[in-house]
């Protein structure tokens, strides 16, 4: 009998699209709630979104298993930050600590596709991107999960914002309006669900400013 | 003669006796965590093949009478896919020696960050600053010890120290060349033709900078893993400075510019009948 090898994966993809966008004073992190897993849909209503700090928000595509374990090490990591520090992390901070989680598991990496997004001690909005192995930068914008390709283009196009490694340097966060920031977010969404299996039920988007966190959600096709 | 214990001061230890019911693993010194299969190397393969990691690059560095000049693009690739136009891919280690990304983007950013760490330590433990063999023996033996795991590491150290400019290179195979001139990733023979038939030790800094410019600009037109936007450090006695950030789009116009041809003038002439 020829040996048989095995062919289970530790690894699923539940899809899903999670953008986010920095403002001058504001950031907007968005996410779709469906989750599905091969041509199933599993739920129309998951939360792909987590807040980890007060100006903290990530939204994370991929295998929401890996993705809810990397939310628990995260939010433990924080609280106890907070009891050594008796302060809330920064957002710069919480992103340098998520890339080290992720590269901790660089063997056997945690299948999540984030974006990190909040407001940097400045009050400027902040947007952090990240591969599934931890490598991030800080951009204006950014999507991920499976309608990313479909909607990083037309943000760029929009958006387009100079790079932050052009001399003189040049602002990288969007010149819009929180509003109109809000209308775009919705926009790809929409524009995402009518071409991706994996994107729709509806999208749900966090506004981070100085008044705090508020929720948004809408509907999307559910087909 | 009885030993002396120490493990009272060990920091692990302090946390552990205090609370019980934490949980050691969040508070221990990390470690990785490698996956229970009896294939790694099959295993790793199909990591690497679902979560394709950002990759791809042009990279370059080189020691002239003036110092190190540094250069790189920015574009990191997932697949076939930009991922981005904006990686930095020149790692300030610290204010006088500069890492340069090639291979895996987490790869190259994580140890960086951990050998601006160590060098750090170095400089607390001895009083002095540590020297460009020293930094990139650090990286290296770290690389060497992960060999065969997957790692993808191609990296240049340049700095100045007491003995003048350096420049290493070291890779995740474990090797480090000292050198004069290298160029990595995969648009470095692009980057190779301009810079070995433009260099020469006695360079002034600026035409350094614009010999570095036109090699990246040049691989960038020739790799498709290339682009965005050519940034050129110069290491000097002082330490680091960044020179420019060009996008190598508009890089590509200010060299060749657009000649209007007479063709065009004459359609611009017709008048509409």
């Amino acid at each position: 009998m020829p040996k048989q090898q095995a062919n289970w994966s530790p690894y699923d993809n539940n899809g899903g699209t999670c953008v986010a966008i920095a403002g001058a004073d504001y950031c907007v992190i968005a996410a779709d709630t469906r989750m599905s897993t091969g041509y199933s849909i599993l739920t129309r209503d998951y939360s792909k979104i987590i807040q980890l700090a007060d100006k903290s928000v990530m939204a994370s595509s991929g295998f929401q298993a890996d993705v809810r374990a990397l939310q628990k090490v995260l939010a433990a990591r924080h609280l106890i930050y907070q009891h050594q520090h008796n302060k809330q992390m920064s957002c710069p901070a919480m992103a340098q600590l998520l890339s080290n989680t992720l590269y901790f598991k660089r063997f056997f990496p945690y299948y999540a596709f984030n974006v990190l997004g909040g407001l940097d001690s400045e009050g400027k909005g902040c947007v952090f991107t990240y591969d599934a192995v931890g490598s991030y930068e800080r951009v204006g914008y950014s999507a991920q999960g499976s309608g990313a390709t479909l909607i990083t283009p037309f943000l760029d196009n929009q958006l387009k914002s100079p790079s932050p490694l052009l001399l003189p340097a040049k602002d990288a966060v969007t010149p819009l309006s929180e509003i109109e920031a809000i209308d775009l977010v919705k926009t790809c969404f929409a524009s995402a669900t009518e071409r991706d299996i994996y994107t729709g039920d509806k999208v749900e988007m966090l506004v981070l400013n100085a008044n705090g966190i508020r929720r948004e959600v809408m509907e999307l096709r559910k087909d | 003669m009885m030993k002396i214990d120490f493990s009272g001061l060990d920091p692990s230890m302090l946390v552990k006796g205090n609370a019980e019911g934490l949980d050691d693993e969040i508070l221990a010194a990390p470690s990785f965590k490698l996956p229970v299969t009896v294939d790694f190397d099959g295993f790793q393969k199909a990591a690497v093949q679902m979560v394709k990691p950002a990759k791809g690059t042009t990279t370059l560095a080189f020691i002239f009478k003036d110092g190190v000049m540094v250069a790189a693009d920015s574009r990191a690739s997932m697949g076939g896919y930009i991922s981005s136009q904006s990686v930095k891919k020149i790692i300030e280690i610290n204010p006088y020696m500069l890492g340069t990304m090639a291979g895996g983007a987490a790869d190259c950013q994580f140890w960086h960050r951990n050998l601006g760490i160590k060098c750090r330590l170095h400089e607390l433990a001895n009083k002095r600053r540590i020297s460009v063999a020293g930094a990139s023996k650090l990286l290296a033996n770290i690389l060497y010890s992960y060999r065969g795991m997957g790692l993808s590491v191609g990296t240049m150290i340049a700095g100045w120290d007491e003995k003048g400019p350096g420049l290493y290179y070291v890779d995740s195979e474990g090797g480090r060349l000292k050198g004069t001139r290298f160029s990595v990733g995969s648009g470095s023979p692009y980057a190779y033709g301009v810079l070995d038939s433009g260099y020469r030790f006695d360079l002034s800094v600026e035409e350094a900078a614009e010999l570095a410019r036109r090699a990246i600009y040049h691989a960038t037109f020739r790799d498709g893993a290339s682009g965005g936007v050519a940034s050129v450090y110069h290491v000097g006695p002082s330490g680091w400075k960044k020179l420019s950030g060009d996008d190598v789009g508009e890089l590509h116009y200010s060299y060749y510019p657009v000649e209007p041809t007479t063709v065009e003038q004459e359609m611009a002439d017709v008048p509409i009948a």
